[in-house]
């Protein structure tokens, strides 16, 4: 595969503080590469490095196996969907499409060609004549990236270009930036803090925290084997229970919670026993009266909650004394409705759902 | 640093300070410096000129000077609250009152007069106010003056006329500042169960009092500085100071003494707008705009 | 109160019948000099004769129009001269000033800045004086040691656009700072990602932006000169400007000849401004 964007080694310090550390990562052609992380873990400063518009401390940036390091902002291969869009207001659509192509000396003709065909693409035929404070949320999110893709980047860049619109809209946008992407075929990275977006739209998935890249991997692996503590709380929501390691043999850890409850966990390695472990277990991968299932942990709970939400309704239910309560997903299929705040239930989970880190 | 940034932080600084700083230096600090040099230069004796403070010395020495000195002080500040309180209810009425969509109507109206030449609205004023004036006319034609009365060359006429000339500079402040009031705090105190007087003193004037200082120290200062008004409406016994100054620089040609004048004059407005922004705790730079 | 709170009666009429009286008084004086200025009389006085064109179009021996008045036309012509001159070197450097001030980053910046608002509380009158000595004392200065006359330090056309220009600039840097202020810098990096270099971004991008309020700053700075009295006082010399010349037939007794200037000025202010506004209006949508 071709490798379209490569960053190595890429670190960025200011005065006190390394808002990139020390990020490796490549991008193959026509993949739709997320950064994921919370405000502030440096995923910005990370794009606007590969925009030109900051300087790396250190590490190189390839794009096509070009290194970017003395190419100023103007003739990069790359553009950037701002995060407020930053269409220009003075000028009107076709203006602001055709800016790019009119600083390459393209013709009028041609402009005007490209323009119409980007906008049809987008789903705005027509729009060319109309100012920027007339189009609506969803319509400018679209001028924004036909403004970049007419260009014909090598790698389009988006900082949460999504973060800006209300619920609906955004939901929307989502399929409709996914399936513009499966069109055009353009390499996109695109940054967020919100995993939603991260998991519909991409192919890979980086999880950032800190200036580190905490995992690199597809939504579906991200989601069901993280790599950190972090990637696990982060992605998801995900229940933590905190235990000793009795034994670790033949990939299967048994922990002991404080209330003496028993749980085994699958791990890749073995681990000493005798260390402090977390698991993390998902609200969905844990049955509610499981019965005679085999290979199951068993918890007995008292319920603290119903919350009822539609399909995402939930339990909240603890455990004996513990500290945190357990989140577990209450299926709406009318078998559970018995249940009331206050009742003792079981709960089970499968061996193998769970994710076990060793503490340090 | 690429060529690029490098580019970007030194060449544009050096095209965009070199016009400034030479503007500031050479209209503004060296001739200040040159008149506080001259308002020390006295001719002695045999003719020549020598160093001397004898050109403020004789500012306290003749009453005259000092009495108009005081006086144009006075008045400038009088000027000032009376404009104050004439244009506050007015910026008040526009942007709270009145329909908004009469708004942008009455702002229109309000900056027409101003747009027009100082020296025309004077003038306008004198075709008024003076002995053979329109007021003069219709007070006689209806029978309420026997003899036609000069209403020009006194204080009042003049002061109104400073109050006139100044009107816009300290309502378009004022009116930028109440517009930026959130009705919702007028409202909020009322709801609490504020009455109106306290509405204006604990909300409405501690939000204005940027606009209002803002608006004092232009008015305070063109006041001050102003020479046609006082000229024109106050007549022979206007006794501003600016005329003192026109009087040495031009009719006497006592340059020495003229530069001392404008030196003290500037002495002054610095020191009352100084004053006047540690009172009501605002910053120049905020303060203009 | 406000409009959404209850008011009484009283408190309604009696604000509505101050703002009344305060228009009047505004305008009063302008009214009265154009409706003076169509008086068939040799005095801008009542009573009224009948109405008469004289003042503006006559040409002598009695009357003389304005349009046939060569001083009051000549002053007229320096007027426009000398605010064409002082609105270009001011827009200019006070653009520069704007840029100056709001993106970039020097030592003594906060002290350049306070400098460069000092000509707003500086009056007028000893700005005049001050650059008169000043430029008194380098022409003195060049006569002495290089035996040169220079006239442009003399008080005369030159001197008075100086003198102008010196404070206007500030306004022009105020006016210009505050859209600058609202630019989004983001626009700059949009530009620079869609290939744009650094020229065309300012021309493309920011000065575009700039253009209202640089408009704007245009046409305030003309009709500034173009009124301005208490500075061009002390710098004028044979060339008199038209507010410096009106000042002189005011003082010395007046004729409806400047109520006829007086009202092609108010008509002449009031359409550029009108203009200007509307062209502001237009643009900032």
């Amino acid at each position: 595969m071709d490798v379209d964007l490569s960053v190595e080694k890429l670190s960025k310090h200011f005065k006190e503080f390394t808002a990139v550390d020390n990020v490796s990562f490549d991008v193959e052609r026509g993949n739709f590469f997320s950064i994921l992380g919370p405000s502030g873990c440096g995923k910005t400063t990370l794009l606007r490095m590969i925009a030109g518009f900051e300087e790396p401390s250190e590490g190189t940036i390839r794009i096509r196996g070009r290194d970017m390091a003395s190419v100023a902002p103007n003739r990069r291969p790359v553009n950037l969907i701002f995060q407020h869009l930053a269409l220009f207001p003075m000028m009107n659509v076709a203006e602001n499409i055709g800016f790019g192509l009119a600083r390459r000396n393209e013709s009028k003709a041609e402009i005007n060609k490209k323009v119409g065909d980007i906008l049809e693409r987008v789903n705005l035929p027509g729009f060319e004549s109309k100012k920027i404070h007339q189009l609506s949320g969803g319509q400018m999110q679209r001028v924004a990236i036909a403004r970049s893709l007419v260009l014909d980047p090598t790698v389009l860049l988006l900082d949460e270009p999504l973060g800006a619109l209300d619920l609906k809209l955004r939901e929307q946008m989502k399929i409709e930036l996914k399936r513009l992407q499966e069109q055009v075929g353009t390499t996109f990275v695109y940054i967020t803090h919100d995993q939603s977006e991260a998991l519909v739209m991409s192919d890979y998935v980086a999880v950032m925290n800190e200036g580190k890249f905490e995992q690199i991997d597809t939504p579906q692996k991200l989601y069901a084997r993280p790599t950190s503590p972090f990637v696990a709380r982060f992605v998801g929501n995900n229940n933590r229970l905190l235990g000793k390691v009795m034994k670790s043999s033949g990939g299967l850890t048994e922990l002991a919670t404080p209330n003496g409850d028993k749980i085994r966990a699958a791990t890749q390695l073995n681990v000493t026993p005798g260390s402090r472990a977390e698991l993390f277990i998902r609200p969905e991968s844990i049955i509610i009266e499981p019965g005679e299932l085999p290979d199951l942990n068993r918890l007995q709970v008292v319920v603290g909650s119903v919350l009822f939400d539609g399909a995402n309704s939930q339990l909240l239910a603890r455990s004996g004394d513990a500290d945190e309560e357990l989140l577990i997903s209450l299926p709406q299929n009318r078998q559970f409705d018995h249940i009331r705040a206050g009742d003792h239930i079981e709960i089970g989970w499968d061996v193998s759902a769970g994710n076990c880190f060793v503490m340090s | 640093m690429t060529p690029l940034s490098r580019a970007r932080s030194r060449l544009p600084l050096l095209i965009f300070l070199t016009p400034i700083l030479l503007w500031l230096l050479l209209l503004i600090v060296l001739p200040h410096f040159d008149l506080l040099r001259m308002s020390f230069r006295v001719e002695n004796n045999s003719g020549d000129m020598v160093w001397s403070a004898n050109n403020y010395l004789e500012f306290f020495r003749e009453p005259i000077y000092w009495l108009t000195f005081t006086r144009t002080a006075v008045y400038a500040v009088i000027v000032t609250v009376l404009t104050l309180c004439i244009a506050f209810p007015v910026a008040f009425y526009i942007t709270k009152v009145a329909p908004p969509r009469f708004k942008g109507f009455f702002s229109l109206l309000l900056l027409m007069p101003f747009w027009v030449s100082e020296l025309v609205r004077i003038y306008g004023w004198m075709i008024l106010l003076r002995e053979s004036g329109v007021i003069n006319h219709f007070l006689v034609a209806w029978g309420i003056l026997q003899q036609p009365v000069e209403l020009l060359y006194n204080d009042i006429a003049m002061i109104m006329g400073l109050v006139y000339t100044s009107m816009l500079f300290m309502v378009v402040p004022l009116l930028s500042v109440l517009d930026s009031l959130d009705d919702s705090l007028i409202e909020a105190a009322y709801d609490l169960g504020s009455n109106s007087a306290t509405i204006v003193r604990s909300i409405i004037i501690p939000h204005a009092m940027p606009g209002i200082a803002s608006g004092s120290i232009v008015v305070f200062m063109l006041s001050l500085g102003n020479y046609l008004t006082p000229n024109l409406m106050g007549g022979k016994n206007s006794l501003w100071f600016t005329e003192q100054i026109y009087n040495q620089f031009i009719a006497s040609f006592n340059w020495n003494q003229g530069s001392a004048f404008g030196f003290l004059l500037l002495v002054i407005s610095s020191l009352i707008i100084f004053i006047g922004l540690k009172l009501t705790n605002q910053q120049l730079s905020r303060v203009i705009r | 109160m406000i409009r959404s709170l209850p008011v009484s009666a009283s408190y309604s009429v009696g604000f509505k019948i101050y703002i009344g009286l305060f228009f009047f008084f505004l305008f009063a004086p302008l009214l009265v000099t154009c409706v003076l200025a169509f008086n068939d009389s040799m005095f801008p006085a009542l009573p009224w004769k009948g109405f008469s064109l004289d003042w503006f179009v006559a040409d002598g021996p009695e009357r003389i129009g304005i349009f046939h008045d060569q001083i009051n036309l000549a002053s007229i012509w320096v007027s426009v001269k000398t605010a064409f001159f002082v609105t270009i070197l001011s827009t200019v450097v006070g653009t520069c000033g704007a840029f100056l001030f709001e993106q970039e980053e020097f030592r003594f910046k906060q002290f350049l800045y306070f400098l460069m608002l000092a000509p707003l509380v500086i009056p007028g009158v000893i700005l005049g004086i001050s650059i008169l000595l000043f430029s008194n004392t380098l022409g003195l200065f060049f006569e002495n040691r290089f035996n040169l006359d220079i006239g442009l330090l003399r008080p005369g056309f030159w001197l008075v656009v100086f003198g102008q220009f010196s404070f206007i600039t500030t306004l022009v840097t105020l006016i210009v700072s505050a859209r600058l202020k609202k630019f989004d810098y983001t626009l700059e990096e949009a530009a620079l990602n869609l290939g744009a270099n650094r020229f065309q971004v300012i021309v493309f991008i920011t000065l575009r932006f700039l253009k209202p309020a640089i408009v704007g700053a245009m046409a305030v700075a003309f009709l500034m000169s173009f009124e301005n009295f208490n500075t061009t006082l002390f710098l004028v010399g044979s060339d008199a400007t038209l507010p410096i010349n009106l000042y002189l037939q005011v003082r010395d007794g007046s004729t409806p000849v400047i109520n006829a200037i007086s009202f092609l000025l108010i008509i002449g202010t009031s359409t550029l401004a009108l203009v200007n506004l509307f062209v502001q209006k237009n643009k900032s949508d």
